[in-house]
């Protein structure tokens, strides 16, 4: 028993570590930390009152809250942290192997390929009183999947970690939406001219800091993106400020409206309007952008560019060395990346048809981070994994209605959207700091593909 | 003249609580070469536990004793900030010890959205306004014709006086004490140092408490000198904060005063005699031009490549 602790690598402890006795008192010291940590913000609120501000005691949701850490540590000790036989053990042996699963990702793969196809019909035709806000949601999950996807091109391919990714997202939604207001152009006409702007603005932001690596590079970044949503919240004469752009134009189908009536597009196919048809030619725009973007950085990967960002991201000094112009294969990272995020920025606007600074705050760039990492850098299926997780499951919560019976009215789930989402975070990058999917598929191969293990690749350390 | 004597001490108050987080941020930089992203928000939990102790000393217990009263608020918000700072490293960074480095970075934002999203769901989204609490001040120019008087407050001598009374402690901890030194070793080559004796995960989660102390007293002076708060105040401090201990050079515990202090008097003369919209644009530009052209800042040391 005490051979086997030792081999685990577990605490050096007199006493034997997995015994009821330690779990039970690790549990006591979580529930300790947590009487401590939630004291002044569980046990205690202030709220605002007549003459000043008014303390409210809640000791009933501290002591549950405690309880709560206590029993949760003590099971988690008992069943997986401190135990011989882990239960996550018993699952993962039960379930396919990393090896197994990476044979059948191809067909995955295909399969989702072929759900994201249908959707739009799949939940009209099985889902018809909640079509609409399911369409929503594949819409909003779709967008992130191409912000993903664009920045994996920055920080998955190139290792370069850019924490301002929602700067490029802004300049495309304000480049369309000031187009439209002041020269009156169409969503068609505008999405390549947002995709260019952002493509300049990623040059543009991208000359200065080349020289930078790593954290410095991140925090650069997000300094710029930071600059451009203060811009934007500050000049009010063109921007309107943080009153935002309303009545963006919807995007037209050759042409035509999605509208009700004469001249629309249901009039014109001689089909009756129905207002998910707006919805549905949505979807299909930013599937169409989502797959354009996936197939350009699958092409890019085998070109020599490509190759030159997969070589940055291992070492940019044997690049160098190598003779490969380390700057422009920098810059065309920057460029395309945002140009991408340009594309999604100007689908946002014409979805939403308004747009404010709000919309375009660091968190976004955290999200759109989040899900390149936890997806596994440069993994394209990563990203959609991640989006649908994160994503999906987060905007799920509003499906919640009946926690309400359960805790009370006063009970919202939505309110913990974030909070969830940033504890999803965390323990999804302790639980595989590689990322969901940690393999890599080599761009270039002799005779046969080898599968790289995540430890082999540097990824994104900017170097 | 007047005004500019009057901006000079505003922000060198500003700056020393710019200061006080800004040593945070560099020790961490300075022991595991990351940035805690989760920092700021650490000082928006201890502004927010110096605002509730402070509620229930005044208003449920009834000292009226204004210094002894501060005293307490002090020693209590420093001791709970603490056990944030230490948990904060214990969930998102000593599980990531010797992985990748971008890891720790996803952790570390997932804490601060965490943080955030606590303090909202737990105390409401709506500011907390308090009071002012000490008044007066000491007059040190009367400008006749301009009209401006120029004040020295009393708050102001207590944010300064208590900035470097814990300056000069903090340094003759780093310098004089086992810990310190301990510190100081791990910083240089956590193998070796761990070779030699020094529990490393322990000197790193010291690292964290010490800096999550100092967030806290920089909390207190925020609410005491602004008199509001509310749970997003945690990521323009710390991004400032960040620019201090980079523009003074990472790593150094006087660069980073140095550093508070001047984006501390930048912001406030930018919005003296520019424009108050802008002032964190003037804030994030330092930032970046810092970064570019001198990576290793006022005081810090030259990062030698070796390949």
């Amino acid at each position: 028993m005490a051979m086997n602790a030792s081999n685990k690598g577990g605490a050096a402890q007199q006493s034997d570590p997995n015994s009821f006795a330690a779990s039970v008192k690790d549990a006591a010291i979580a529930g300790l930390l947590v009487a401590v940590l939630g004291f002044f913000f569980i046990g205690i609120r202030t709220d605002i009152a007549p003459g000043g501000l008014d303390l409210k005691m809640r000791w009933g949701a501290w002591i549950i809250s405690i309880l709560v850490v206590f029993a949760g540590r003590l099971l988690l000790n008992l069943f997986v942290l401190k135990t011989d036989s882990p239960l996550t053990q018993k699952i993962a042996g039960a379930m396919p192997s990393g090896s197994r699963f990476a044979g059948t990702g191809k067909w995955l793969m295909r399969a989702l390929f072929a759900f994201a196809l249908v959707l739009p019909f799949f939940f009209t035709t099985f889902f018809p009183g909640k079509d609409r806000q399911f369409i929503d949601l594949a819409i909003l999950i779709m967008t992130y999947i191409m912000l993903g996807w664009g920045l994996n091109i920055v920080v998955g391919l190139a290792g370069l970690l850019d924490l301002g990714y929602v700067a490029f997202y802004a300049v495309g939604a304000y480049s369309f939406a000031l187009l439209a207001q002041y020269l009156d152009i169409g969503f068609w006409f505008a999405l390549p001219l947002a995709g260019i702007l952002a493509a300049c603005w990623g040059i543009v932001l991208g000359f200065p800091v080349l020289r930078l690596r790593g954290d410095y590079l991140a925090i650069v970044t997000l300094a710029f993106g930071e600059i451009i949503r203060v811009v934007l919240l500050n000049w009010y004469e063109f921007t309107n400020g943080p009153d935002g752009i309303s009545g963006i134009p919807k995007p037209t189908f050759f042409g035509l409206e999605l509208k009700r009536g004469e001249g629309g597009f249901a009039d014109f196919f001689g089909i009756a309007y129905d207002p998910i048809q707006r919805f549905i030619f949505l979807y299909y725009i930013i599937f169409i952008l989502a797959l354009i973007t996936n197939f350009v950085t699958m092409r890019l990967r085998r070109l020599p560019i490509g190759r030159a960002w997969e070589a940055l991201r291992e070492d940019e000094i044997a690049c160098r060395s190598l003779g490969i112009n380390t700057r422009n294969t920098k810059l065309t990272a920057f460029s395309i990346g945002a140009m991408f995020g340009g594309f999604a920025g100007s689908f946002f606007a014409t979805r939403q048809g308004f747009i404010s600074p709000e919309s375009f705050t660091f968190l976004e760039s955290a999200i759109i981070l989040a899900i390149v990492v936890l997806g596994g850098l440069g993994s394209q299926v990563g990203v959609v994994i991640a989006s649908i997780v994160m994503i999906g499951g987060i905007e799920m919560l509003r499906n919640l209605g009946f926690l309400q019976q359960v805790f009370g009215s006063g009970f919202d789930p939505v309110q913990y959207r974030m909070l969830i989402f940033g504890l999803a975070m965390v323990l999804i990058m302790v639980w595989k700091p590689r990322g969901l999917i940690s393999t890599r598929e080599p761009s270039v191969v002799l005779k046969e593909k080898k599968r790289i293990g995540a430890d082999m690749v540097a990824q994104g350390e900017g170097h | 003249m007047e005004y500019f004597v009057q901006q000079l001490i505003n922000g060198l108050t500003l700056g020393s609580i710019y200061g006080l987080i800004a040593i945070g941020y560099t020790m961490v930089y300075g022991i595991i070469g990351m940035i805690n992203f989760a920092h700021g928000d650490v000082f928006m939990i201890g502004a927010f536990i110096a605002l509730a102790m402070f509620l229930i000393l005044t208003t449920v217990l009834g000292f009226a004793f204004l210094p002894v009263v501060l005293l307490i608020v002090l020693i209590v918000a420093m001791f709970f900030t603490s056990a944030w700072g230490w948990t904060v490293e214990r969930l998102a960074y000593r599980p990531l010890r010797g992985s990748f480095r971008l890891a720790p970075l996803i952790t570390a934002i997932g804490m601060s959205i965490v943080l955030q999203n606590f303090v909202q769901i737990t105390q409401g989204a709506r500011v907390k306004p308090l009071p002012p609490q000490i008044q007066g001040g000491i007059t040190l120019m009367d400008g006749g014709a301009t009209g401006i008087v120029v004040q020295l407050s009393y708050m102001q001598i207590i944010i300064i006086l208590t900035t470097v009374a814990l300056m000069a402690g903090f340094t003759l901890l780093i310098t004089r004490t086992p810990l310190g030194r301990a510190q100081r070793a791990c910083e240089q080559d956590r193998k070796m140092a761990a070779l030699l004796g020094i529990n490393v995960d322990r000197t790193i989660s010291l690292t964290f408490v010490m800096g999550a102390a100092l967030a806290a007293v920089a909390g207190l002076m925020f609410v005491l000198l602004y008199g509001v708060i509310d749970f997003y105040i945690g990521f323009l401090a710390g991004v400032k904060a960040f620019t201090a201990a980079v523009l003074g050079g990472i790593g150094s515990l006087p660069g980073a005063m140095l550093g508070g202090l001047l984006i501390g008097l930048i912001e406030v003369f930018w919005s003296g005699y520019f424009s108050v919209e802008y002032k964190d644009v003037a804030a994030f530009s330092i930032l970046a031009i810092v970064l570019i052209f001198l990576p290793s800042g006022l005081l810090g040391q030259p990062e030698v490549e070796k390949v």
